[in-house]
Order: structure tokens, then sequence, then C-alpha cells
């Protein structure tokens, strides 16, 4: 069990580090085809990162260690939550639970990380862009944790790997008014997360909106290629979750070669569809003004609130 | 628009992207480390904006620059290259030298226009300090005043070598 566990999760974060760029180069292709451009390509995401490899790291007057060890917290961080969360397989180590809580608190681990590198420059548009992450953080975490719980109450466990299994055995379940609702309102806590619209504008040059960008803005070279993995990595994490519980099917339950390859293509093909999806989406939306942020929040809260009420009136067939 | 109207518009246009021009010969010197991926920090130096206008619509979507693997970036600390548009003026000739420093090396300096080049109409106004090589070292220079957006993305063509 213990070793089979181990593949699982080297299998799991290979694959999200090969995959979650060219998820992003997918987006930003869709995206561009979408405006009447040529587009970069999809490989463009790993062209950026090789260079940026090769680039010399600068460090800004007065930066502390903070600078260079943020990206590699926020990297380890996100490289764990691929590990963690249920996206090939649902084996994991007897010991170490997939734990909704445990999931959670990593991601947040992740977002300090990236928060302080945008402090310690010490300029004024990394610290608005630590102080603005930070109340969207504050607002996002309790609806990723009430939404799943949502999920984990039919199950009986908070175990990611625990509900993705069930999902699979009853798919009846995932058409569920519980499932439903508390899936919209993961949705929204995802994309407020991983940055994306309406709540942040991934391609922005102004620094007064930005949220992501004005973090890294001091970052160079290998710093910056760590945080730019980093977030890639917790976008396809992420969706990748959603994926999963969307459409359960695929992942494997044992670690076979058949079933592991069976689970890596389900994952790309989930994962690909699901991003172009929602960068097909994107091109219809408007960044909401900041002060709004919190409305669209809350209402996803109050999503995730009633599919936890709901989960304790509607008896599961 | 509505959402309709939307759709209906992305359909109808379709790819605006003009069919790319063969590519040009990668630029004497350019840094092997830059092939594929080039990030563009802009820098204004004391332009008429007429050549803001032209480097706009280079990555706009009928040029579409991004094709080629050059991306406009906010901050010089992410650029791979510093795209300086007007004569130098004074207030601006620290601010152009510190963006070029805080820029991470392999790096280069492309100055577009004639203004950048060798002060155009511009020369020996009072306000100015000089063309761009006179305060930072340039790699590579843009002719016109201004330059059309196709000799913007050749240049930066010949960096990215695509």
């Amino acid at each position: 069990m213990n070793a089979g566990a181990l593949v699982l999760v080297v299998v799991q974060v290979a694959v999200m580090v090969v995959l979650s760029p060219l998820l992003v180069g997918v987006m930003r292709q869709v995206r561009a085809r979408m405006e009447g451009r040529a587009g970069a390509g999809v490989l463009q995401p790993w062209r950026d990162l090789r260079k940026l490899l090769g680039k010399e790291t600068l460090q800004a007057d007065g930066t502390s260690w903070v600078m260079a060890a943020g990206p590699v917290v926020l990297l380890g961080s996100s490289a764990l939550v691929c590990a963690l969360v249920p996206l090939v397989g649902t084996t994991t180590f007897p010991l170490v639970p997939d734990d909704l809580f445990v999931v959670v608190s990593v991601l947040l681990l992740g977002t300090v990380a990236l928060a302080l590198v945008g402090l310690d420059a010490g300029s004024a548009f990394g610290g608005m862009g630590s102080s603005r992450h930070m109340t969207i953080a504050a607002l996002v975490e309790p609806t990723v944790l009430v939404s799943v719980y949502a999920l984990s109450i039919p199950v009986g466990s908070s175990a990611l790997s625990a509900i993705v299994e069930a999902r699979i055995a009853d798919p009846a379940s995932i058409a569920s008014p519980v499932s439903l609702l508390a899936l919209v309102a993961l949705s929204v806590a995802v994309l407020a997360e991983t940055g994306r619209m309406p709540v942040d504008n991934p391609s922005t040059h102004l620094e007064l909106t930005m949220i992501h960008e004005a973090m890294v803005l001091e970052s160079s070279g290998r710093d910056l290629a760590w945080l730019e993995l980093g977030s890639w990595l917790r976008l396809g994490a992420l969706l990748g979750l959603v994926g999963s519980l969307l459409v359960p099917w695929g992942i494997a339950g044992d670690v076979t070669v058949p079933a592991l390859a069976v689970g890596v293509l389900a994952l790309a093909l989930k994962l690909g569809v699901i991003g172009a999806g929602l960068a097909a989406g994107e091109v219809f939306l408007a960044k909401l003004r900041l002060f709004r942020v919190p409305e669209l929040l809350a209402g996803s809260f109050v999503l995730a609130f009633l599919a936890v009420t709901a989960s304790y009136l509607v008896v599961q067939g | 628009m509505s959402l309709i109207g939307l759709v209906r518009l992305i359909r109808t246009t379709g790819r605006v992207a003009e069919p790319a021009p063969p590519r040009p010969d990668p630029a004497p010197g350019r840094p092997a480390a830059l092939a594929g991926s080039v990030q563009v920090r802009h820098v204004d130096a004391g332009s008429c904006n007429g050549c803001e206008v032209e480097v706009a619509a280079a990555f706009g979507p009928v040029y579409d620059a991004e094709r080629y693997g050059a991306r406009l970036v906010a901050s010089p600390r992410h650029a791979d290259v510093v795209l300086v548009t007007g004569v130098v003026t004074h207030n601006m000739a620290e601010p152009l030298r510190r963006t070029v420093d805080a820029t991470p090396r392999p790096r280069m300096v492309v100055a577009v226009g004639d203004c950048a080049r060798d002060c155009g109409a511009f020369a020996g106004a009072h306000g100015v300090a000089g063309a761009v090589h006179d305060v930072v070292d340039v790699d590579l220079e843009v002719r016109g005043c201004p330059p059309e957006p196709d000799a913007i993305v050749a240049a930066l063509r010949q960096v990215t070598g695509r």
C-alpha cells in the first residue's frame, strides 16, 4: 500500500509539472484565437520557464532572504497539493491523510509565502497586491472548506480520495442538489484563489488593478520561474480537483500501469476541456471592481452553506 | 454588447492576424538564452506618442507579435528587452538608466523610431538629453518616424528567432 501510494504521488507530481504549463498554454491559445490572433502556441509557457531559468536573478536593494525563500515555499506547497489531491488515482498513505483541511492549509501556506514575497521589496504595488491577495484568501478559504465539507457529509469522511471513490461508486450522487451547489461554490472559490477573471486579470499591465501580478513585480530569473510554475501548478491542481469531483471516471482505484495510464490520460483530457472552457468564458467577462469581489465570494459562500444545509435535509437515496 | 452579439462577432470575424512574413535573420550578438521567448518592457523616454501607437499596433491582433514569443510585461525585472521610444529627456535619463539596470542579464536594448536613434525632429531642443545611445548601450535600432508595426515586429523576431 505504501509503495503504491509513493508511486502515485511521484506520478501525480511529475504529470502535473508537465501538464500545468501546457494547461496555461492551452488557455492563452484559446483566448488568442477568440480574439482573432494567431497565438504563441501551447508550448510558450514552457519556453518562458526555460528562458527564466537561464537568466540572472536580481535582488532589489533592501530585500531579505524571504525574496528567495518565498518562491521555493510556494512551489513546494503547490507540488504538495498536487500530491495530496486525487488527480490520477485514489491510493493514499495510511498516515498522511489527503484530508480537505490538510489540503486547504497547504494551499494557505503558499498564499502566505506569495504575500510575503510581495511585501519584501517594500514597493507600493507589491504591498497593495499582498493586501488584496490576503483579503481574497480570507474570503475564499471558508467557501472551499464549507463546500467540500458539504460533499463529505454523505460520504462520512473528509478525505478527498474517499469522496471521489464514493462518487465513482454512486454516479447519481454527482447530480444531487447538494453536489451541484457545492461544486458551483467551489468553482467560484477556485477562480478567485487562482487569480482568474472576474476576480483578477492574469494578463493585465495596469499596476493599480493587479493582484497576483503585483506581488511578483520585483522577482526575476529563477525566483520568477518558481513563482510562475508554483501558480500554474496550483491552478492545475485546483481545476483538476473540480474535474475529479465533477467527472470522477478514469481515476485509478489501484496502482497498476494500465490504470495509471488511463488516469493520466483522463486527467489531461479533463484539464484540457476545463481550461479551454474557462478561457473561452473569460473572453466574455470583465474584471470586477475590487469592492464588488467580496459580494461575489459571499454569494459563493451562501451556495456552499446551502449545500451543507441541504446535505442534512435531503436524504440520500 | 450582448453575449449573443459577442459570440456572433467572434464567429464572423475569425482570424484577423495577417500571415506571418518570412523569418528575418537573427540579430548579431543575440543571446541564445532568449530564443523563442522574449518579454518586452516598454519605456517612453520622451516620445510624441507616435511610436506608442505603432508599438500598440505591433502587439495588437493584426500584427500579433505575441505569436513569435514576444510579450509586453509590467516590470523590467521580468523583461529581456527594454524597448525605448522617443528622445531621452533630462527627466527620463536617470529612470531609463535605472530601468536598464533593473533588467536581468542577458538583456537587449531596442531603440524604436528616429527620435530614439538620433533625436529626429527634436534634435537640439532644450529639454533633450540626447538619443538613447547617449544614455545606455543600444543593441538594435528600428528606423522610421514613426516606424511601421511590421518593422517593430521584425526587430523583435530578430531577437526571438521565430
